[in-house]
């Protein structure tokens, strides 16, 4: 299975704007945890583990 | 400036000699709402005074961007094609990060429609249009006469009018606000706005050159020319361009609006010297409006209810179509055909147009202007990404363009194409006799396609022939269908067969929504 790095989300500023508010309210610590535990939720979601691989060299590259 | 501004004539009112008999209708403002209110109304057979406390178009170009749905309306209101001819027509945006194209949109990919997705025209080509009609009409425009009171009382209002002769009084069943997004008559009425204001300012700058850009709008995030800041390109008539330029919240207006600052960052914009600038402005963003558009005799319309960031062109956008939702319901109002109540349906409608438009308007600023912390990086995360993968391309926000909202109506519906469903404006096609939209409107139409339109009271019937476009924007699969449209050219209800009686009662249904 590859990568999807085509668009997927069907409303992606609902998504965005749903995102954000998700954020509202939290520190920058409290923030990054967050993040931290979305990535692990979607990666075992995900499962897939040359998916997973790709997903992260792209997030690194140019970083 | 580029525009040769000709100040309209005061001529003293004749209520400073004695009183006035009540008008039907007055109107404060004459920008593009107030002056499109008057012609809609006198459309309908309602004269209204329009008063304005200026005697002059609007100073500077304000709003460029007119929507397709705008243009519909200005059409009905007699000068839509002028507006276009002089118009620069554009419907393709994109969107840099730094160097790079991140996004690109194309707003009316199909053909068929008289009108273009989008036409850049300075306001006061747009207000010059609609005086010369609103004059043609015989339409009561009076300049410098400036409202310094409303009183509301239960079935009238009386205003106070200050002109450079005196003041005076003149009463009205109706009086309605389109005295933009500052209202005078809505802090006289000790109403206030409810929503957010961000902590972003923009420049605005009208310049004037020869040049080249194309037709379409460019938008950057963080370009080199202006470092960490966002900025908007877009051309106008006359060689005027307008450029935006995010310049922060710490900056400080009055130092900012001096030309020796400007300049300078112009030319970073443009590579050279050679253009002179035609008019600036610094702005803020808002995304308020007020709670409800109708207050006993007064009604709100465009600015003055409601008032959105730019980017969006929702601003005047926005305001035709409150003009287009209140007119034929304020006119059946004041002719007898209809109760008062019936106008719980413009603001209803309205507030729900305006929280489309807010939201939108909301989502982009928050892209272009993230609050410092996650924010921001999520919006880096998603301009780095944009540049490498697609998914992140469609999340990009540099302004969501106007579209006319669908009413969440409750009515007749059947299984046929999604675009004209109720609550929706009538797509346009081409017919044999020029254009569907120029054939409805102004009242009732009940439209019939490869069927015989019922008789109904009230409404008037349109049988155009099939053609390849109405088959696609009206019929899909089905072989006919009857469509009641209103005033306003929004679909009321629709079915693929009914009775004189089933479209009576939709009617009736729809004066009511």
């Amino acid at each position: 299975m590859a990568l999807t790095t085509k668009p997927n989300i069907a409303d992606a500023d609902g998504f965005y704007a749903k995102l954000l508010a998700t954020h509202r309210g939290l520190s920058e610590a409290q923030s990054h945890a967050l993040n931290a535990r979305l990535v692990l939720i979607l990666s075992n979601h995900i499962g897939d583990a040359d998916v997973l691989e790709a997903a992260l060299a792209l997030a690194r590259d140019g970083a | 400036m580029a525009y040769d501004y000709q100040p309209f004539d005061y001529v003293p009112p004749p209520g400073l000699n004695g009183p006035e008999a009540r008008h039907k209708v007055a109107i404060i403002g004459a920008g593009p709402i107030g002056l499109a209110m008057a012609i809609e109304l006198a459309n309908h057979g309602v004269p209204a005074v329009v008063l304005d406390d200026n005697n002059v178009v609007s100073v500077g170009s304000r709003a460029i961007c007119w929507s397709k749905r705008s243009l519909e309306i200005l059409d009905r209101l007699g000068v839509g094609e002028q507006s276009v001819t002089k118009g620069v027509t554009w419907k393709v945006g994109r969107t840099f990060h730094r160097a790079q194209e991140v996004f690109n949109f194309d707003l009316l990919p199909e053909d068929g429609h008289k009108m273009p997705a989008f036409v850049n025209l300075q306001q006061y080509y747009v207000e010059e249009y609609l005086v010369e009609r609103a004059r043609a009409l015989g339409i009561d425009l009076r300049w410098k006469n400036k409202i310094v009171a409303v009183d509301p009382r239960a079935d009238h209002a009386v205003l106070t009018v200050e002109t450079p002769d005196g003041s005076y009084a003149l009463e009205a069943d109706w009086v309605i606000a389109c005295d933009g997004a500052r209202s005078p008559v809505r802090g006289m009425l000790g109403l206030d706005f409810e929503g957010e204001l961000f902590e972003e300012r923009f420049l605005i700058a009208d310049i004037q050159m020869e040049a080249d850009f194309p037709s379409e709008r460019w938008f950057w995030f963080e370009p080199d020319f202006h470092t960490g800041q966002s900025a908007l390109l877009h051309k106008q008539p006359d060689n005027i361009y307008r450029i935006d330029l995010q310049l922060g919240w710490d900056t400080d207006p009055e130092v900012e609006k001096q030309p020796e600052r400007i300049i300078p960052r112009i030319e970073r914009v443009v590579g050279h010297k050679n253009f002179t600038l035609d008019w600036t402005s610094i702005y803020t963003f808002q995304c308020r409006r007020l709670r409800n558009f109708v207050h006993g005799p007064v009604l709100f319309v465009g600015d003055s209810a409601h008032i959105v960031s730019p980017f969006g062109a929702r601003g005047g956008n926005g305001g035709l179509q409150d003009v287009d939702a209140l007119g034929w319901r304020l006119a059946a109002v004041v002719k007898g055909a209809q109760e008062a109540d019936i106008l719980a349906g413009y603001d209803r409608e309205r507030v729900f147009g305006a929280d489309e438009n807010l939201l939108n308007s909301s989502r982009s600023t928050r892209f272009m202007s993230p609050e410092d912390g996650v924010e921001r990086l999520f919006r880096d995360a998603v301009l780095h990404l944009a540049s490498r993968v697609d998914f992140a391309r469609p999340m990009v926000n540099s302004g969501r363009l106007s579209r006319p909202c669908v009413y969440p109506l409750i009515a007749p519906d059947a299984d046929l194409p999604k675009g004209a469903r109720p609550g929706a404006v009538a797509p346009d096609a081409p017919v044999a006799e020029g254009w569907l939209l120029n054939a409805l409107g102004g009242e009732f139409v009940v439209l019939a396609l490869g069927a015989d339109a019922p008789a109904v009271p009230g409404a008037r019937s349109l049988s155009p022939k099939v053609n390849d476009h109405l088959q696609s924007r009206y019929l899909g699969q089905a072989n006919s269908a009857i469509y009641l449209i209103r005033p306003d050219q929004i679909v009321a209800a629709r079915w693929l067969s009914a009775s004189g009686d089933e479209i009576a009662a939709a009617m009736q249904a729809a004066w009511g929504a």
